[in-house]
């Protein structure tokens, strides 16, 4: 249990997947504009790490041991199908919850953050268990990553920003400031 | 010109003598104790690497900031911030380049003063603690004449520094994580130790710091908070197994807590504008100093607990918004849109 939580945590700060292994920029650029969508993109991401998981355990563990070839490619189609095919039943069945999450879905199914999760659960070769808790971190992660970002952004949309840095100029650096100060949680857990 | 009988004005329409400049005056003066005994345990180097980073902090702002913007003494503020945390051995132009990085990437371009995310001085601090991690770790020995240079400060850009065998020490900090020595409290208390230019005198910093609290131009409930949050859970820890863990009154006067605690995490700009909330960013930054400094790679984490509790001041302002006199609280609120959700449904 404690080896669970250990991945959960590590992998929400210590690793975090945005600011320390630089996955899953595009949403971290694009969507972090308002606190409000930044968080439900990052319940949206939540959800699309934990199915992947899954999807990969399963692969993994009962077909790609006779292809092993066709990892990559198997990953991207498993993934981006099951989510279209989820986003479908979503609507269908809980128009509330689709119109929450609708609009991000397929945005994010052919993610980088995806499919690192995808292979970094496969090469560290997680069981069940200890694969839904990376997933759940990392996309605990991601949504924190989100929520500051967005936070911090909505603060300078009202500050005097140079013409010069405006945009994504003060995005990118927020960001690397944001990355900066996660550098601090490196080798948690290492030394004792 | 005749005085204008009547004047209308916005409010508030009592001011106090306080502006922007007084105040930055006023911290920087409280610093110049802390800047005196950095000279004073830590040689010529100390004065020359203050006088580095000032000089990398005041030039973006002279050439980019705002007209007068160079007057209100904050751009000074930062400089000398940054150099009380450098290693008094470090090559200057890596201490220039880190004001220069603080006060360019961490303030101007957010808009400058109090408009940025991030304190510039550390922000400083932390792209030089990413860019040269060598020569940020490498402490000098204490004692030795006092006229002689820490380290090789005078080394050019992209060259290697010259360090002479048997002049580098190792912090209180430093000696408990990786050789498990631990220094007296007395000897942190009073700044004998090795470690940065203008953090190894406890009971200056303090003082300075009791000043300008009583002058309320810091909120004390952050300092309390950080020390309160880092004792008790030190305390906690060392209380299970006092072989392994550090002493909380050790934990509490080594490294940069005292000055980042006083001056670092109190910056107006970037720490919560709500009391709640800056008792809750106390807190946060007192409970990771002891996860970094305990179970994390690096023998310090002030710096990177108040980046990133930094981060998390414009999510605390906003959850700790008090409520509007007259106005209905979030549950009335939130009862409120039930009943119309209700409404609209039937």
């Amino acid at each position: 249990m404690g080896d669970l939580i250990w991945i959960l945590l590590s992998t929400m700060v210590v690793n975090n997947f945005t600011l320390a292994y630089f996955l899953g920029l595009c949403p971290f650029m694009g969507v972090s504009g308002r606190v409000e969508t930044a968080f439900r993109m990052g319940m949206a991401n939540i959800f699309v790490l934990v199915l992947t998981s899954i999807c990969s355990w399963a692969l993994n563990t009962y077909v790609l041991d006779y292809a092993p070839y066709l990892r990559l490619i198997s990953f991207i189609v498993v993934i981006a199908s099951l989510v279209q095919i989820v986003e479908m039943a979503i609507k269908k069945l809980s128009p509330t919850l689709f119109q929450q999450l609708g609009i991000y879905l397929p945005l994010i199914t052919t993610n980088c953050a995806i499919l690192g999760l995808a292979i970094f659960q496969t090469n560290r070769e997680y069981n069940f268990f200890q694969g839904l808790f990376f997933a759940l971190g990392a996309g605990l992660g991601l949504t924190l990553a989100l929520v500051l970002m967005a936070s911090i952004r909505e603060d300078a949309e009202r500050a005097a920003v140079p013409a010069a840095a405006r945009g994504m100029a003060l995005v990118l650096i927020i960001a690397g400031s944001l990355s900066m100060a996660f550098m601090g949680f490196a080798g948690l857990g290492s030394a004792a | 010109m005749n005085k204008p009988r009547l004047v209308l004005s916005a409010s508030p329409h009592l001011l106090g003598a306080d502006s922007t400049p007084r105040i930055m005056m006023t911290v920087l003066l409280s610093l110049l104790p802390v800047v005196a005994a950095a000279i004073y345990t830590f040689g010529p180097s100390a004065f020359l690497i203050l006088c580095a980073s000032t000089l990398g902090a005041l030039l973006p702002e002279k050439l980019v900031g705002k007209q007068g913007s160079l007057k209100d003494g904050s751009a000074l503020i930062t400089g000398v911030l940054l150099g009380l945390t450098l290693p008094p051995g470090m090559p200057l132009w890596m201490a220039f380049l880190g004001g220069f990085f603080g006060i360019a990437f961490g303030k101007l371009i957010f808009g400058g003063l109090g408009q940025n995310a991030f304190n510039p001085a550390l922000l400083g601090r932390a792209f030089l603690q990413a860019a040269f991690p060598v020569a940020i770790t490498t402490w000098p020995k204490t004692g030795g004449p006092w006229m002689a240079l820490r380290g090789d400060n005078f080394a050019l850009p992209l060259m290697s520094p010259q360090v002479v065998d048997g002049t580098t020490g190792a912090t209180p900090l430093g000696l408990f994580k990786f050789e498990h020595v631990p220094t007296s409290t007395s000897s942190l208390f009073f700044g004998s130790t090795s470690g940065s230019v203008g953090e190894t005198c406890a009971w200056i910093i303090l003082l300075c710091g009791l000043l300008l609290a009583w002058k309320n131009y810091l909120n004390w409930r952050i300092p309390i908070s950080i020390f309160a949050t880092t004792f008790l859970f030190t305390g906690v820890l060392w209380l299970i197994d006092a072989n392994h863990y550090p002493s909380p009154w050790f934990m509490l006067f080594s490294g940069g807590m005292m000055l980042g605690a006083v001056y670092m995490a109190t910056d107006m700009v970037t720490s919560p504008t709500t009391n709640l909330g800056c008792w809750i960013f106390g807190a946060g930054i007192g409970l990771l100093v002891v996860i970094i400094r305990i179970w994390g790679g690096l023998p310090e984490g002030m710096m990177y607990s108040i980046l990133f509790m930094n981060a998390f001041v414009p999510f605390l302002n906003r959850a700790t918004r008090p409520k509007v006199f007259g106005a209905p609280s979030r549950a009335e609120l939130r009862a409120a849109k039930r009943a119309q959700k209700q409404e609209d449904q039937t």
